[in-house]
């Protein structure tokens, strides 16, 4: 293991689950979004991988994600495909609800993008052609414009996202606030339904959106956009969607929470391989599941975005099992509480170490996988934008080849430094206090 | 007495005028609510059906509350409260099809919000829209007074701690610990707490 790695492995022996035993529950409702990354959970239920593990299941397509949250909070779905930062910021009472949850695997990496109108496009094509050359595309040229905007009296830019502290407003902030542009000052974010935001770019009450697939590829079908930087140039191999479940409902379904883990292992290992990719758009584009075209389903499945190279060494845009896909690290999980603490998601200050303990259980994923007999990390973090290019992960039950995990302004991110990490960025608007912060986590 | 029961009147009517956005894909299930909104007192100030400009509704009928179906796609745009409603925050309540009493129960129980059912009488929907807004008034009153009382503590606290530091290592007295911390954060231009937690983060590395 290099020392870049700094991989850390849980020492306390009573911290790993000991399970085994009967599932508490047969018979349950997953809730997904349609998605493409609603695919495990698709293909777990279409391929028979749930009935494998004695799982009888029915699949729940939502239409908002607060519905998903929701209902998992209410008990209406047992568990559900869910918003990395989902289970966090419910554990932390942000937005609607306040209650624990957690989240023991990881459904994907990547598979999100930028998409600038027609009209913005042509704007920076025509003052800085160069700039949209470059990979990948940064958002310096974006900056100028809106400078101009704003001398000439016009109304600021409108920005479509998913939904609030989701991974696409966290990227897009990333991206915008890399180059000068204060997310909360300069330009307009909204949310938008993903399934309006096409014809919200054709209308012109979008500039711009970020957003899973198949919408960005859809916006380029439809003439009405172009793809202008992925998440996985953003931030290489980084987490997009979880199986997310209440601490309450996971207390009491211990061993059925694992038999959903084994199968989505299953599902993931199985979508991934290349020569499937077809076959999974043809499944999940269906109306009962993502509802779009299949051609248009399957380019982030088979080739990344079609026209826009992938990111360098990553020739899938779109991850599900390789690169221990399935692990939820706590350095993820950290990596978000920064950015829900740098754009003031969160309003008081936190034990950061204590909120992804209880929410990020990299230890269910490890033991569901030794049971499947798949590799797993016996590390719960990693030193984050420290790999430009494919690694291999030694500290895992058998070496894992990695993906970058490079954060396109080449920054690092230490799990164990996270207050310097927020201090290092000139653009944010946090509304904790940073001295607060450095007291409460001291210890 | 009598006067004192005209004011109570007065306040009732001004109370009455609650005005209520309705969000709901459904235009008969909307009108049905909507009319027994209005039966129940309130002023139905928007009806949105169908993908319309949530936040250009919003700004334009001003509502007291907004009534959302559990599974409008709209809700994501409503949990935008932050950034839709800088200005001012407006407590949301969701309707339901039928009553799942179960989940209903745990849902409010894990403050997701108040549920009105579909076909509930008029008499049942005021105390519920009623209860909605007392408490989310109550929530956005504690939360300002908190964050005043938390940037105070924390800030002496923080100070306090650097200036002991100053007091037991540079033999300062506490008057010149405190003197020495606000002329760094003078000529460093940073806040006093800043300057604080660097002089505790420079002693914990020796």
């Amino acid at each position: 293991m290099g020392p870049e790695a700094r991989d850390r492995q849980r020492n306390d022996a009573s911290a790993e689950p000991r399970l085994g035993g009967p599932v508490e529950k047969a018979s349950l409702r997953i809730g997904f979004v349609p998605l493409s990354d609603c695919a495990p959970i698709v293909i777990a239920k279409e391929r028979g991988f749930f009935r494998q593990e004695g799982l009888e299941v029915r699949l729940s397509r939502e239409v908002s994600w607060a519905s998903v949250r929701d209902k998992v909070a209410a008990g209406a779905l047992d568990a559900a495909q869910m918003l990395a930062p989902m289970p966090l910021a419910a554990t932390l009472g942000i937005g609607g609800i306040s209650m624990p949850m957690c989240t023991g695997l990881c459904l994907d990496l990547g598979g999100n993008a930028i998409t600038l109108s027609r009209a913005l496009y042509e704007r920076i094509a025509a003052v800085a052609p160069a700039s949209l050359a470059e990979r990948p595309r940064r958002a310096n040229a974006l900056k100028a414009l809106i400078d101009e905007d704003r001398a000439a009296g016009r109304p600021p830019l409108r920005f479509g996202i998913v939904f609030p502290a989701s991974g696409h407003d966290l990227e897009l902030r990333y991206w915008l606030a890399s180059a000068g542009i204060d997310p909360d000052r300069d330009v307009e974010l909204r949310v938008v339904p993903p399934p309006l935001m096409v014809a919200r770019l054709l209308d012109g009450s979008l500039d711009g959106y970020c957003v899973g697939e198949p919408w960005n590829t859809l916006a380029r079908a439809h003439g009405a956009g172009h793809t202008i930087v992925t998440k996985q140039e953003l931030w290489g191999h980084s987490p997009e969607k979880v199986l997310g479940v209440s601490q309450e409902w996971l207390d009491a379904h211990p061993n059925t929470h694992q038999a959903l883990l084994r199968a989505l292992l299953r599902a993931g290992r199985w979508i991934d391989a290349p020569e499937r990719r077809q076959e999974v758009a043809h499944v999940i584009a269906g109306e009962s599941f993502v509802g779009a075209p299949v051609e248009v389903v399957s380019v982030s499945l088979t080739e990344g975005l079609s026209g826009e190279p992938a990111s360098e060494g990553d020739p899938s845009f779109h991850v599900f099992h390789r690169s221990a896909a399935a692990h939820p690290w706590k350095s993820h999980g950290l990596w978000i509480l920064s950015q829900m603490l740098r754009w003031g998601f969160i309003e008081k200050p936190i034990h950061l170490r204590s909120v992804v303990d209880a929410v990020y259980r990299p230890e269910l994923h490890r033991l569901a996988a030794g049971e499947v007999g798949l590799p797993a990390p016996e590390c719960d973090e990693k030193l984050e934008g420290s790999h430009d290019g494919p690694w291999i992960l030694e500290a895992a039950s058998a070496p894992i080849a990695m993906g970058s995990d490079r954060f396109f302004d080449g920054r690092r991110f230490d799990p164990d430094d996270v207050i310097a990490y927020l201090e290092g960025f000139p653009v944010s608007s946090m509304r904790v206090r940073i001295d607060e912060l450095f007291e409460l986590n001291r210890r | 007495m009598h006067d004192f029961g005209a004011r109570e009147a007065d306040r009732s009517v001004v109370r009455d005028k609650l005005k209520v956005l309705l969000v709901d894909e459904h235009a008969d299930r909307a009108r049905s609510l909507a009319q027994t909104l209005e039966q129940a007192g309130c002023q139905v100030v928007a009806q949105l059906v169908g993908p319309v400009d949530l936040h250009a509704a919003l700004r334009a009928s001003q509502p007291d509350l907004v009534i959302v179906d559990m599974d409008s796609p709209d809700r994501d745009i409503l949990e935008d409260m932050r950034r839709i409603h800088a200005e001012r925050p407006r407590p949301i309540v969701m309707f339901v099809e039928q009553e799942d009493s179960d989940s209903i129960r745990s849902a409010v129980r894990a403050g997701v919000a108040a549920y009105v059912v579909k076909g509930a009488n008029p008499e049942r929907i005021r105390p519920i829209l009623e209860v909605a807004c007392a408490r989310f008034e109550e929530y956005q009153a504690l939360r300002s007074e908190l964050d005043k009382v938390r940037t105070t503590l924390a800030d002496r606290k923080s100070v306090d701690r650097a200036k002991g530091i100053l007091m037991e290592k540079r033999g300062m007295s506490e008057e010149e610990a405190f003197r020495t911390l606000r002329s760094m954060a003078m000529d460093q231009g940073k806040r006093l707490g800043e300057v604080a937690r660097h002089v505790i983060s420079a002693a914990d590395l020796i």
